[in-house]
């Protein structure tokens, strides 16, 4: 095959793919403008004959996103808050101080990995039904405020920290949590916002665990609300399609901005562990 | 202050956490499959039951469990090479030296994984819808007869799986192109010099040198695909006629529709096993297959 054949194959199968890859996102988008009852024609149309913003305008006065929404912000900032401070100080543990068992303690953790974390899910429920959690924000964000993931990322990161930049602080007499503060957390800003993004899309994206402790429509993440709204209008795509836009804009925005540190972040928590 | 003590300080959020929200949980959950936790416990503690495997046994019994077992082995036997056919490809064209614009096809071949599920999975009921659907409109075009990709028991599942696919081969993608970086050009110049094929060369130099990673990244792509729930639950609702229930929704229908949590934990824990069990014959396999090579070489 000549080298010129080769390319145009080869950048014909990328084009391919990244339409396939982005056509859904792109139609949900155009028809998110679309009047009411516009999708449903043949041929399927492409782009909307008369733009509204009517099916956002329906789903944040009358169906409750915009609730959804501030839900969906504050369970995942908080989640993305309190686990980065969880899984920092663990993983720093893990990295750098010296105690008894350190080295079977983390095989355990990562050994725990091969659960599935449904199999938690029943008894998990009937704990935080004892304890008054069920149908509350704490239900969602308290299970997730480690993870034995976040605290494997941060150690792996850490331990390329320098021993004597930590010993010289110690003998000048630094305490413990000052030399965590002020020496080692600068260090790891760049593992910081990985783990933030990783869980913040994670928390935002996440499906089961939110169905089940979630009972009421007041507490609802923004997947909880668009699939109990695809339920009840499974017929209204334009709607639905507004009610997507919605759910994925924020975390596919996020992602673009800060897509260096997520990709780095996925092969350091994968290959190189 | 002693290190040690600090150590534990500095642990002691992130294990009390994974503690008492993970591991408890996980042990109640062999706990609770043991007993007939349902409704009536959930109302009254006292009328819970020791029932030792009886839980176990009754699934055994139950035409649902293979059946959903059995949609959760297709989706996994499917879906995984599928997955794993796109990511390399993807991840071979992106590192050939004559593809351009890379790191924007690599961001646009991702952007499906950091998607909401849920909410890709709703444009996909439309998009498969059908009467109106895209799919079916571009199959008309190409003169085949409509297919009812969501409503026909045989068509429900290959098309959760093409949602999957889509939704998941670039997470792949970006560490199979890592491990492609990895790899020497040197060897690939000494292979050209030695004339050897393109095919050849990707037989030869790339899959062997690529094994290890093949090996991780299948193995934890067959735990994710068993874990198979939120696509079911928002495209098919489990239907149409139970072709699409798998493991987890029936532990989740079980479990938090009929209340029978301790039927529930035992589905949780097959699952556990069965996944375990797996895991562990792919680790085998590959340490046999990898024996293998070795003595042939």
């Amino acid at each position: 095959m000549s080298p010129r054949l080769a390319r145009a194959l080869i950048h014909g199968l990328l084009i391919g793919g990244t339409l396939v890859a982005l056509f859904p996102l792109l139609w949900m988008l155009s028809v998110s403008f679309m009047q009411p009852g516009a999708a449903s024609a043949l041929p399927p149309p492409l782009w909307p004959a008369h733009a509204t913003l009517g099916n956002y305008r329906v789903l944040f006065l009358r169906a409750g996103m915009g609730r959804y929404l501030l839900n969906s912000l504050l369970v995942a900032s908080a989640i993305t808050l309190l686990s980065l401070a969880c899984n920092l100080m663990a993983g720093y543990a893990f990295a750098k101080l010296r105690f008894a068992g350190r080295e079977r303690l983390l095989r355990v953790l990562l050994g725990a990995l091969v659960i599935p974390a449904q199999v938690a899910m029943l008894p998990l429920f009937l704990l935080l039904k004892t304890i008054g959690l069920v149908d509350s924000y704490a239900g969602v964000i308290v299970p997730a405020m480690a993870s034995v993931y976040g605290i494997f990322l941060v150690r792996q990161y850490t331990r390329g920290i320098p021993d004597e930049l930590l010993e010289a602080a110690r003998i000048d007499g630094a305490g413990e949590w000052r030399i965590f503060s002020q020496i080692v957390l600068p260090l790891l800003k760049p593992v910081m916002v990985t783990l933030a993004i990783f869980s913040f899309l994670a928390a935002w994206n996440d499906f089961m665990w939110p169905l089940i402790v979630l009972t009421g429509q007041g507490h609802y993440t923004l997947p909880l609300g668009l699939a109990s709204l695809a339920r009840e209008h499974a017929q209204d795509s334009e709607l639905m399609m507004a009610g997507s836009v919605i759910t994925v804009l924020p975390v596919l925005l996020l992602f673009l901005a800060m897509q260096r540190y997520y990709l780095e972040g996925l092969l350091l928590g994968s290959v190189k562990g | 202050m002693n290190a040690s003590r600090a150590a534990w300080l500095f642990l002691a959020p992130a294990l009390l956490v994974l503690g008492i929200f993970f591991l408890l949980p996980v042990i109640g959950a062999l706990g609770l499959s043991l007993t007939d936790y349902d409704l009536y416990a959930l109302a009254d503690i006292h009328n819970l039951r020791f029932v030792a495997l009886h839980n176990y046994l009754a699934l055994l019994q139950r035409p649902l469990f293979w059946s959903a077992l059995g949609h959760t082995v297709y989706f996994v036997a499917v879906g995984v090479p599928l997955s794993m056919l796109t990511s390399l490809g993807a991840a071979l064209l992106l590192n050939s030296p004559l593809a351009r614009c890379k790191p924007f096809f690599r961001t646009a071949l991702f952007a499906p994984v950091v998607t909401t599920v849920v909410a890709m999975a709703v444009i996909w009921r439309y998009l498969f819808n059908t009467k109106y659907g895209i799919a079916n409109f571009v199959l008309g075009q190409l003169g085949l007869h409509p297919i009812d990709w969501l409503g026909d028991p045989h068509w429900a599942m290959p098309t959760i799986i093409l949602f999957a696919v889509w939704k998941n081969f670039g997470y792949n993608m970006i560490i199979f192109l890592a491990g492609l970086q990895a790899i020497p050009p040197e060897l690939y110049e000494a292979a050209r010099i030695d004339g050897a094929s393109a095919w050849r060369q990707l037989r030869h130099i790339t899959l062997p040198l690529l094994g290890p990673t093949l090996l991780m990244v299948s193995i934890l792509t067959v735990a994710g695909y068993f874990q198979l729930f939120a696509e079911p639950y928002v495209m098919t609702e489990g239907g149409p006629l139970q072709s699409t229930t798998s493991v987890l929704y029936l532990m989740y229908d079980e479990g938090f529709q009929w209340w029978n949590l301790g039927s529930a934990s035992a589905v949780a824990f097959l699952l556990f096993v069965i996944m375990f069990a797996v895991t562990v014959a792919m680790l085998r396999l590959a340490r046999r297959g990898a024996s293998f090579e070795g003595d042939a070489a």
